[in-house]
């Protein structure tokens, strides 16, 4: 079982271009579908908790680790998401710090940073469409953006007051 | 445009970024990251430390972000090494993972106790709201402390738009989009 968790989260840790979201179909597919160790409803819990719990969304993996083989499962599929990934990003990053500032690696620099930007908003949209379900929290997205943009409000405020405000509106309404 | 004072923020001494540093700076990430590590990554590391400023941010995160694996721990690799080398990825790799995976298991046990629980979710629906707006806050503000020339606004502009309104394939939008954000790059006299 640790074997078979090992391999499979290494490889789809090294497909997961962009985080987990690129990979939970896979993931869904191998561990309800082909190892049937998890039910659909079981996964779908798990995708969710992964969603709101802090830390990296590829955190996915390792809770599938803990539930299919317990605190073994959770190191062995923590490792898998973190060390193949990280080896690759540090030869990467070593690559272009240590490559000399070429035109052409000035431009691949230069390059990547409206990607980021694009790849960021586009990411916050992706979020915004799947969590703003009615006027109350497409406001809360809107108000939390703005505050962020044009004040120098610490976040944790922000989202507790997101939280706060979810919670206030459900006590008043009747 | 005028260079937001961001911009200009002096480098760091590279001393003032010790292993330590560097873990408590990704362990705060970790525990506030609810629904999304990225914005704090920004807050933590370009407004509170101040240990790059937004063009070396967003170049570093545009990295993170075509490499496969999870953006954050990408960008903990590749500023952990850049300041304190492979032990300084370790540590801030550690301090980012350490405490979300042990709340992420205390949550997936005590799930079935609160899952019911309206003011639970009511709680989760409005932070998930907030997350989202703060990710969008976060991008807006990466792009307003940089000179926004047209190649930045363009690539920008197509790169939201295949991967945020229509929902292509990653793979597919960088394997595209790489070779010619380069090539704008290279031609374009003001990067």
């Amino acid at each position: 079982m640790l074997v078979q968790i090992g391999i499979l989260v290494t490889l789809l840790s090294l497909l997961a271009f962009g985080g987990a979201n690129a990979i939970v179909p896979e993931l869904h597919r191998q561990v309800v579908d082909v190892m049937g160790r998890m039910t659909d409803s079981e996964f779908t819990n798990l995708f969710a908790l992964a969603q709101t719990a802090p830390g990296p969304n590829v955190m996915i993996l390792s809770l599938v680790g803990w539930r299919l083989a317990g605190a073994a499962g959770l190191a062995v599929a923590t490792a898998a998401t973190v060390v193949p990934t990280s080896v690759l990003a540090l030869a990467a990053g070593r690559f272009l710090a240590h490559a000399g500032d070429s035109r052409a690696l000035k431009a691949v620099r230069a390059g990547l940073v409206p990607l980021a930007i694009g790849l960021i908003l586009a990411s916050g949209y992706v979020l915004a469409r799947a969590a703003d379900r009615d006027a109350l929290t497409a406001a809360i997205t809107f108000v939390t953006a703005t505050a962020l943009l044009f004040t120098r409000i610490n976040p944790i405020w922000l989202m507790a007051g997101a939280a706060g405000v979810g919670v206030a509106v459900r006590v008043l309404s009747p | 445009m005028n260079e937001a004072p961001v911009e200009a923020a002096p480098a760091p001494s590279r001393a003032a970024v010790t292993h330590a540093a560097l873990f408590f700076a990704f362990l705060k990430m970790g525990l506030l990251g609810f629904g999304g590590v990225a914005p704090w990554v920004r807050q933590v590391i370009v407004e509170e430390r101040r240990w790059m400023n937004d063009r070396e941010f967003a170049s570093l995160l545009g990295l993170s972000q075509v490499l496969p694996g999870a953006n954050t721990i990408n960008t903990a690799v590749l500023l952990g090494d850049r300041f304190r080398g492979i032990s300084g990825a370790a540590a801030a790799v550690l301090g980012l993972m350490a405490a979300p995976l042990a709340i992420a298991v205390a949550i997936v046990e005590l799930y079935g106790a609160v899952s019911q629980n309206p003011y639970v979710v009511a709680a989760i629906a409005g932070a998930g709201a907030g997350a989202a707006g703060l990710v969008i806050g976060t991008g807006l503000k990466i792009a307003r402390n940089l000179r926004l020339t047209p190649r930045i606004v363009i690539v920008t502009f197509v790169v939201f738009l295949a991967v945020g309104i229509f929902r292509l394939p990653l793979v597919w939008v960088l394997a595209g989009i790489i070779p010619l954000t380069i090539v704008a790059a290279w031609f374009d006299p003001n990067s």
